[in-house]
């Protein structure tokens, strides 16, 4: 593969997340259309901090592999590159080697050889110390500045990748590019700046393919397909069935981002303010004046999760009018009774452990924010523990047991039973999580923070 | 004469992560009235949605579009992704006090 300048780059873009499923023809249909690289995003952090944290994938093997297994198979037969980007959720190095894995066995059952690149993203706190003190690391808001104790709690850190590791790999050859974590954007955009496409379109149309079919009048149909140019890019649904409308690519700018108009990568911002949408026919739209630019600084931003503790569950629910005529009393004489008890039998004081009691039914989602203060037909008691370790949780929960089995209403002269689903009545959750890094390291290089691993090609 | 939401103008209110450490939402209009009552700052301003999400009123970001009749309103997530207190991982669900505010 050479660096030629070509004309017009199409881009097949799967789903929104490897493993969420696809209709296969719609992947026979974008390939007949004349892709020239098939990417798809494997992962994110809109499921929370316990997949960094605990370095685990949110998708279950099977339905990685089944999507990949159509996906290699379509790449292989139409010789042209599959890229996935944030590989096993939180693209960390165990993510990366949990997918190549899955296309090592996926390569070996269909008879196929493939030049397999893996990039690393994970970051050892030690090596982003010399950058901290030198003042390359940067707080992005809401957070603050960083010291050297947060980078060293942290389970696991990882650096986000744009698209320049990939295009690297891609011009070495590689067939397929396994990324630890990149933006969303740089694996749908890196092979189309390496082919010279201009970095607005290029970086516009990456935004949008990113969640797969979300930017159609039908999301649920599959992916989309992509052809950016030099003067823009023309996007359609990969299912002839759903359409691409100005509204609906244009309303995509504002998914998951803070702001509508500018989106920072590593090496620069896209300005789409002067972007102009135009429906080409019923169900594709083409896309001209995005702008890209580019950064005097290369940054790279940092994500990272510590544990905060570890959590046991217990949940129970009533149904009882008696008790329901009342919820917020009978949660404040649960709050007193509980810590009291917890007090006189673990000798613990709101120091050593922390709980929320969460009314499912009532205003568990909102809390105080509900607008709402209807009287509830039926609710679901969640309690949820943390302590320092699993045991002290769970202990702190069993104290709680007869009361989220027996605590009456303030009123009630009887001891009600209330609804356990299940028995055994408590859930450890193991280790809880937080998100601690929103940080950009000014980077020396696009590329020095992460590393590349090249398979060879074998004869089959 | 019942009361008129914003959620009874839009097409859709919506909420969602964006990113570990922002909520963003966003109101659908149905139409250019809708948008018009929606943008107007007069009655949706920071500080209404301030009062809404109980944020700092200078952390509140709202952007109007006209030419999708959108309104979307972004600010600093208050409670931690996936921490303890926090009861909506993917903010999906705290565009309802924002679709609930009585239009005037």
């Amino acid at each position: 593969m050479t660096s030629d300048n070509a004309d017009s780059v199409s881009i097949l873009v799967p789903s929104g997340m490897l493993g969420a499923g696809f209709p296969e023809e719609t992947i026979t249909r974008g390939i007949a259309l004349g892709a020239d690289v098939i990417a798809i995003d494997g992962g994110s952090t809109d499921s929370g901090p316990y997949y960094l944290g605990a370095s685990k994938p949110k998708t279950t093997a099977a339905a990685v592999a089944r999507d990949l297994r159509l996906l290699l198979r379509a790449v292989a037969g139409a010789g042209i590159p599959l890229i996935v980007g944030s590989c096993g959720t939180s693209g960390t190095d165990d993510g990366v080697d949990w997918v190549a894995g899955i296309v090592a066995d996926l390569l070996a059952e269909e008879g196929l050889s493939m030049k397999v690149a893996r990039i690393y993203s994970e970051q050892r706190a030690a090596d982003l110390k010399e950058p901290l003190e030198a003042g390359r690391i940067r707080p992005l808001p809401p957070l603050g500045e960083l010291d050297v104790s947060t980078l060293e709690e942290c389970t696991h850190i990882v650096a986000m990748m744009g698209h320049e590791p990939i295009a690297e790999a891609l011009a070495a050859g590689a067939q397929v590019v396994l990324a630890g974590r990149a933006t969303d954007t740089a694996n749908a955009a890196a092979y189309a700046l390496l082919k010279g496409m201009p970095a607005g379109p290029t970086w516009h149309a990456a935004k949008i393919v990113e969640c797969g079919g979300q930017c159609t009048t039908n999301p649920r149909m599959g992916g989309v397909f992509a052809t950016i140019d030099r003067t823009g890019f023309t996007i359609e649904p990969l299912d002839e069935s759903a359409a691409c409308t100005p509204i609906s690519v244009a309303a995509h700018m504002l998914y998951e981002t803070a702001n509508p108009y500018l989106m920072r990568e590593p090496d620069g911002t896209l300005d789409v303010r002067d972007a102009v949408y135009t429906a080409l026919d019923e169900r594709r739209v083409r896309v001209e004046g995005s702008l890209f630019h580019h950064a005097e600084q290369h940054t790279i931003k940092l994500e990272g999760a510590r544990i905060t503790g570890y959590e046991t569950m217990s949940f129970s629910a009533i149904r009882d009018p008696l008790i329901l005529k009342d919820i917020e009393g009978w949660a404040s004489l649960m709050h007193v009774v509980f810590t009291q008890r917890v007090e006189q039998t673990l000798c613990l004081t709101s120091e050593d452990y922390d709980y929320d009691l969460r009314l499912y039914g009532y205003n568990a989602v909102l809390g105080d924010l509900d607008p709402s203060t209807d009287p509830p037909r039926e609710v679901g008691v969640m309690l949820l523990v943390r302590a320092a370790d699993q045991a002290l949780a769970t202990a702190v929960a069993k104290v709680a047991n007869p009361l989220m089995l027996h605590l009456p209403a303030q009123d009630m002269d009887y001891l009600p039973s209330l609804a356990f689903p299940g028995s055994p009545a408590e859930v450890e959750r193991g280790a809880a999580y937080e998100f601690v890094l929103n940080h950009a390291v000014d980077s020396l290089t696009p590329t020095a923070m992460f590393r590349t691993e090249m398979g060879e090609k074998h004869d089959v | 004469m019942s009361e008129t939401t914003l959620g009874d103008l839009a097409i859709e209110v919506r909420s969602k992560n964006a990113g570990p450490f922002w909520i963003t939402m966003e109101l659908f209009m149905r139409d250019a009235e809708g948008y018009r009552i929606a943008a107007d700052e007069t009655f949706l301003d920071e500080d209404v949605v301030a009062g809404l999400y109980r944020v700092d009123p200078g952390s509140v970001q709202i952007f109007r579009i006209p030419s999708l009749n959108v309104v979307k309103i972004s600010y600093p997530r208050p409670v931690s992704q996936g921490s303890l207190r926090d009861r909506d991982t993917h903010a999906g669900q705290h565009h309802v006090p924002l679709a609930q505010l009585v239009v005037p």
